[in-house]
């Protein structure tokens, strides 16, 4: 193969430092002296144990309802389809802002569907832990979904229709062919659509407001630590980065086998 | 993976600023200027026409309104405006942002900047009070701080972080009142958008905040209020590229027609 060529290569290492700078400046700006005493507090470990437990909850609500919507939009025609497909990224192109206020609009005491929620069952999602992960999995669930459906049209179709001919039904040959076609797709959507829960800021101090414990989540700790002390915020983005790295390291090894 | 980061966008500039060691250039020469200002501006050929004015956000109306005043007075200058929480600009002065006016919404916030040595003798131009808002159709029939106290009452306050909050604590305290908020919102806009929306059934916000929203809220008067006053302190920066003309904006704020502006937008004049 030879060498990289130029024209690949620098863009490449400039790409990589870009990413990797600031990150090497947290590294250097952390105030590693009191580096124990900062992650001591109480407050630190409930924000973190919050951000997993609702990142991890959003991925699973992102996967159950996430995969099949991806199945419809790439194997099934139907009228609007286009339209739907590009309805999905809105998520994405929104700022998380204004994703919560539009989430506190249809979900919120007084929302539309929030409105006969409270009335009903007396249930009200924001200031609530759920209502964390109803913010996460609004932002993160767009990523899952475009990753496996872009897997599902990558899969060869012979498969799934060699299994019909066979007389397989179409969930059977969904969970035994096409599932297993796509695992990688669904590992690499699940991992971007962690990752996006884990950092989400915008949608959910705006959904789910910040009380420490229940909707204090460490992207929120960060940001109000930012306004008195800006060391604490190094300290509480390095171990949001630290943790959230070794987890995604560690599925790696484990669920994606790298060719 | 490393794309996190780019979600914590308002924490990004700081933190990049930070990263990179970015306080030292540009900020050379911490200059004699600030002590002469106005003199400055007849005697600096090189005075920049721009000014840059960092305020904080519960400012936005009326310091438009007064920049809108200060370039019809200042042929050839234009203001710009740098307006979020006090706390995150004097970060960001404190970085090295160009600026040349800090117009703070607590003393705290101020100080950050002048134990910077980037500002002399800031000047307390208004106070702002605290008020009960409740939506207009005040559904927990809210008309007092103790009400506030109801488990059943539902209530925002500011994270005690930002001034807002520190305000709200302090007013609790001198009332003996212990309130179970829902949620400690990272500013007092967003504090008085829950109440807006009808999400909480008050919240302690600034009483000109409750004007602005113009009926969108009600606002409910305590007297407890009285023991936390906010101080707005502002000052020119002492490495301003524009020191003549941040006296001249300090001058305005602090003048008849600048009271007259803050006044009607609920703000109190010392």
């Amino acid at each position: 193969m030879g060498r990289p060529p130029w024209p690949l290569l620098i863009p490449a290492v400039i790409g990589m430092a870009f990413l990797v700078l600031p990150l090497a400046g947290l590294l250097v700006r952390a105030p590693w002296s009191t580096l124990p005493s900062r992650l001591a507090g109480a407050q630190v470990l409930e924000a973190l144990r919050l951000s997993l437990v609702t990142a991890t909850v959003a991925t699973a609500v992102c996967l159950l309802l996430g995969v099949p919507l991806a199945w419809l939009l790439a194997r099934v025609s139907f009228p609007g389809r286009r339209v739907v497909r590009a309805l999905i990224t809105v998520p994405l192109v929104l700022p998380p802002v204004v994703g919560g206020v539009a989430l506190l609009l249809v979900l919120g005491r007084r929302g539309l569907v929030g409105q006969w929620l409270d009335a009903t069952f007396g249930v009200s999602l924001p200031f609530t832990t759920a209502g964390v992960v109803v913010a996460e999995a609004f932002v993160a669930m767009p990523f899952l979904v475009i990753s496996v459906e872009g897997a599902l049209r990558g899969a060869d179709p012979r498969f799934e229709e060699a299994a019909a001919t066979l007389g397989a039904s179409r969930w059977t040959v969904f969970h035994r062919v096409t599932l297993p076609l796509v695992a990688p797709g669904v590992v690499a959507g699940a991992v971007l659509c962690w990752a996006r829960a884990l950092g989400e800021f915008g949608a959910t101090i705006t959904f789910a407001g910040n009380f420490p414990g229940r909707t204090q989540t460490m992207p929120l700790a960060v940001y109000l630590a930012l306004e008195t002390d800006p060391e604490s915020a190094i300290v509480l983005s390095l171990v949001l980065l630290v943790v959230s790295v070794a987890i995604l390291a560690a599925l790696r090894d484990r669920w994606v086998t790298s060719p | 993976m490393f794309r996190r980061l780019s979600r914590w966008a308002v924490a990004a500039p700081v933190v990049l600023a930070l990263a990179t060691g970015l306080s030292g250039c540009g900020s050379g020469e911490p200059a004699a200027t600030a002590s002469s200002p106005t003199s400055a501006s007849t005697t600096a050929p090189a005075e920049a026409t721009t000014l840059n004015v960092f305020a904080a956000a519960s400012l936005t109306g009326t310091f438009t309104e007064l920049g809108k005043a200060f370039e019809a007075a200042h042929p050839g200058a234009s203001v710009r405006f740098n307006f979020g929480s006090s706390a995150t600009l004097a970060q960001q002065i404190t970085q090295g942002a160009p600026a040349d006016v800090f117009a703070a919404a607590s003393p705290a916030t101020m100080k950050t900047v002048t134990d910077a040595s980037l500002a002399a003798s800031p000047v307390t131009f208004v106070r702002n009070k605290l008020e009960i808002a409740v939506p207009p159709d005040n559904p927990a029939k809210v008309d007092a701080l103790s009400d506030l106290a109801d488990p059943k009452v539902k209530v925002a306050l500011c994270a005690a972080q930002v001034p807002c909050g520190a305000a709200a604590v302090k007013a609790l305290d001198a009332a003996g009142v212990t309130v179970k908020p829902v949620t400690l919102e990272q500013d007092v806009k967003a504090t008085l958008t829950k109440v807006q929306l009808g999400e909480v059934d008050a919240a302690l916000v600034y009483k000109t905040d409750v004007l602005a929203s113009q009926g969108k809220v009600t606002g409910i008067a305590f007297p407890e209020a009285d023991k936390a006053v906010n101080d707005y302190p502002i000052a020119p920066l002492s490495n301003a590229s524009a020191p003549g003309l941040a006296q001249q904006f300090v001058d305005l704020v602090l003048s008849q027609q600048g009271r007259d502006v803050l006044g009607k937008a609920g703000f109190e004049t010392p």
